[in-house]
């Protein structure tokens, strides 16, 4: 069994690495996903919570949307209904992105109230489905 | 054309559940009468699905727009090959897709299985009946017949989403699809080899080229979705770790580990419990990567709309796993391994760690996959994993892979001797090390892809030098010219061969990945005349200058078309077009959001990656993202590689006499069960 107890080691090295590299990997890249609402308790319960990096899925505000082409500003508000918080994107949002879509924005909650966000998703209906027309 | 389809779907219910009862009946009584209808069920149920497909395509050529399906998938001036597609476009008519290419593919079981495995099939073909059942459930009880009709008939179709118009698209679903769906088969012979206490490795003879050919559609099959990810949506990259990647990408895992573990069983009579456990697992996430896609229990960019078939799929899948798992666990003292390992520095044990490797990156791509939802259950909190927490834990996982890619096939079966490893790892070792050294001395500082290569050149060199050992061997032996040698030799053993230029299209997909950690992109808003440039990893400098906006009508869509001049160094390399496309339907309405045609110049070396971000209102200035992609081409022609090499390992006939030699051992045995 000497060979079978060698690769036992090697198994659980394997093993413990996974391990070791999954938990590092959400600890430090994991990000939270939060609605405005949830968004909104945590900063009532914990005011560190600016600046720290996570993700909102929320829908646009129709009629929210400024877009200054030029500098590739992209302003909106998003909302889950009770909570609304403005968002500032620099950058190309994706073909999808309109103002009455479901969005998923990446980014950092700034003291001053506004997400200022890395990325934008727009999670349309599918790939595979078309949006329902409103 | 829709009532013909519906009364398809409900014979092919009730053919697949008296297939399923004739075929368990009969198999576990022993009666002839029961299999022998129990087999024509399953042909019956795959004629009469063929025949609903059938309705279905003619209702969608016939532009029947009062058919729910047809309205939200074509449209009257929609080009005629993606009205093809239209099938599996939608939900609805991808589960109709999904259960006929079973049963076809469960008729062709029936046929081809060689005669000494026919004992399985019944058992085989009444799993493969429940299966398919399962879809038409779904498709009659789940509010998913695509042959619904609507209360009125608009006048035009939805037509098919614009991203979903590419060839890439057109081939993509299907060939994931039949990745998925072929593993039904190795998965039924599991079931039956189960069921019918005939554990030996007959059924995994059986169920060889099954395997083979569903990870050969499933590595097509997410090339495709690379490629089409890559030049149609924009984002300049081909692999986001989304979930419906990811559920592809698992049960690919899993294959790839059966594959290899299977070899061990084959030639030492170890593995026995794994790799049914591999199959029944490939099958599971097959399942679960479709209720993944349909259920919208995790949010994807790209996920079906939710809907409540979802819960169908969940509850298949629990109750499939419980039944497999018991039946596996009742039979568990049936599976003993013949043998056990002698020596770490063995081909088997190789393979063991090359096994845990992949189901470690599936466990960690599962759990990456789920942990929104995980994270939600235990603290409350939705906690997302993205790109950065995948490739943390599967580029290091990914490279040690790789090395066994190389060390596996130059270490003997059953223990090494030392002076075989120096005789096997020389040339190998001397050549990754210098590749090593190459890039150091070049600059290159980034650790994961400068291991990449070295260890792709470590690999490369084993399979080079297996290569250049069989030709030249044969060369003496035979006196065959170089290049007869070096067919034969592949035509000889094609599965070793075969595996050989699979491992070396792996290689090259690695190291295009690696080539991915050096992209440059930029931005730029620019007036006509405006340039803008872009240094690429190469150290040239690009300089696009842009050119100016065109506006025209097409076949179905408005075009903006933006296009700019490009140099590389100040010398001309040549001019890119890129496309903002509003799709509109045959009244000339906008259909869909507005979709954006990438501009692509390939080489060798870097993709020229140029987006339409927009046109300031009224003006030629557009708004432009420059990407410098390096070493893109190699993943389309790595994929190409590993395809060709499961081919040569799939292809029929030939190599038998050097195949049963290597397996001479197992071959006796095989010979005395036959006998006795």
């Amino acid at each position: 069994m000497k060979a079978g107890m060698k690769f036992l080691l090697g198994a659980t090295v394997i093993v413990g690495a996974v391990g070791y590299l999954m938990a590092t990997g959400i600890k430090e890249t994991g990000q939270y996903f939060l609605t405005p609402s949830e968004l909104s308790q945590k900063i009532a319960t914990d005011p560190t919570f600016y600046d720290v990096g996570m993700k909102v899925g929320a829908h646009v505000v129709p009629g929210s949307v400024t877009r200054e082409v030029a500098t590739q500003t992209l302003r909106f508000r998003i909302t889950d209904g009770s909570a609304t918080y403005p968002v500032v994107y620099h950058g190309l949002p994706p073909d999808t992105f309109n103002d009455s879509v479901e969005v998923v924005v990446e980014g950092r909650l700034q003291p001053d109230g506004v997400i200022r966000a890395t990325d934008v998703l727009a999670k349309c209906g599918s790939r595979y489905e078309s949006v329902p027309k409103a | 054309m829709t009532l013909l389809g519906g009364l398809a779907l409900w014979v092919a219910c009730l053919l697949g559940v008296w297939g399923a009862l004739t075929g368990l009946l009969g198999a576990a009584r022993g009666r002839a009468d029961l299999i022998a209808s129990s087999r024509h069920a399953v042909f019956a149920l795959c004629g009469t699905l063929l025949v609903a497909v059938l309705a279905l395509q003619v209702a969608l050529f016939r532009h029947d727009f009062n058919v729910e399906y047809v309205a939200a998938y074509s449209s009257r001036n929609m080009p005629t090959f993606y009205t093809w597609s239209a099938l599996y476009a939608g939900q609805k008519g991808s589960l109709l897709f999904w259960a006929a290419v079973l049963s076809v593919f469960a008729a062709i079981a029936q046929v081809v299985t060689a005669p000494r495995h026919r004992i399985y099939l019944p058992y085989v073909g009444a799993v493969t009946s429940i299966v398919a059942t399962f879809f038409v459930v779904v498709m009659l009880f789940g509010g998913a017949n695509p042959f619904e009709r609507l209360p009125y008939t608009p006048l035009d179709g939805r037509g098919l989403n614009p991203q979903l118009q590419n060839p890439g698209m057109v081939f993509h679903p299907p060939m994931l699809y039949l990745g998925y769906i072929s593993i039904t088969i190795p998965f039924a012979f599991a079931m039956a080899a189960l069921l019918s206490r005939r554990l030996d490795v007959d059924w995994l003879v059986a169920i060889r080229k099954w395997t083979l050919l569903s990870w050969l559609f499933l590595s097509v099959g997410i090339c495709l979705g690379m490629w089409w990810a890559y030049v149609e949506l924009g984002w300049g990259g081909y692999w986001a770790w989304d979930p419906v990647e990811n559920a592809s990408f698992l049960p690919w895992l899993t294959m790839t580990a059966f594959l290899h573990s299977v070899m061990v069983q084959e030639k030492r009579g170890m593995l026995k419990k794994w790799n049914l456990l591999l199959i029944i697992g490939s099958w599971l996430l097959s399942i679960f990567g479709t209720f993944l896609t349909r259920s919208g229990v995790i949010s994807s960019v790209h996920s079906f709309t939710q809907s409540n078939i979802g819960y169908f799929f969940l509850g298949f899948l629990v109750i499939s796993a419980t039944l497999s798992f018991w039946l596996y666990s009742r039979r568990l003292p049936e599976l003993t391994a013949e043998s056990t390992l002698e020596s770490i520095v063995s081909r088997e044990a190789s393979f063991l760690f090359n096994n845990l490797l992949l189901v470690g990156i599936a466990f960690s791509v599962l759990l990456g996959t789920l942990f929104p939802i995980l994270s939600e259950l235990v603290t409350g909190t939705k906690v997302t994993m993205g790109p950065p927490a995948f490739n943390r834990v599967n580029i290091p996982l990914g490279l040690a892979l790789l090395l066994l890619t190389g060390i596996g096939p130059l270490i003997a079966w059953r223990r090494s001797s030392l002076p075989n490893l120096r005789r096997q790892f020389a040339v190998p070792v001397t050549s990754g090390v210098l590749a090593l050294l190459i890039l150091l001395v070049a600059g290159m500082r980034d650790p994961s892809p400068i291991v990449a290569i070295g260890l792709g050149a470590f690999v490369s060199a084993t399979v080079v030098q297996e290569f250049v050992r069989g030709v030249a061997a044969r060369h003496r032996q035979y006196s065959e010219g170089w290049w007869l040698a070096f067919g034969r030799l592949i035509a000889r053993n094609r599965r070793r061969y075969g595996g050989y230029i699979v491992h070396l299209g792996i290689v090259i997909l690695f190291i295009a990945f690696a080539g991915m950690a050096f992209k440059t992109e930029t931005e730029a808003t620019l007036r006509p005349g405006e340039s803008a440039t872009l240094k690429s990893p190469y150290g040239w400098t690009y300089t696009f200058t842009h050119l100016g906006v065109s506006q025209y009508d097409a076949l179905n869509r408005q075009v903006t078309a933006a296009t700019v001049d490009v140099t590389r160094d100040g010398r001309r390399v040549g001019r890119l077009t890129t496309e903002k496309r509003q799709h509109v339907d045959s009244r000339g309405q906008p259909t869909f959001q507005p979709s954006t045609e990438v501009g692509i110049r390939s080489d060798l070396r870097e993709d020229l990656y140029i987006v339409l971000a927009g046109v300031v209102n009224g003006t030629e200035q557009a708004v432009y993202r420059f990407t410098i992609n390096p070493l893109v081409w190699w993943v389309w022609y790595g994929g190409l590689i590993v395809a060709l090499g499961g081919l040569i390992v799939m292809w029929p006939g030939g190599g038998a006499p050097a195949v049963r030699r290597a397996q001479a051992g197992y071959a006796v045995k095989l010979v005395a069960k036959d006998a006795g």
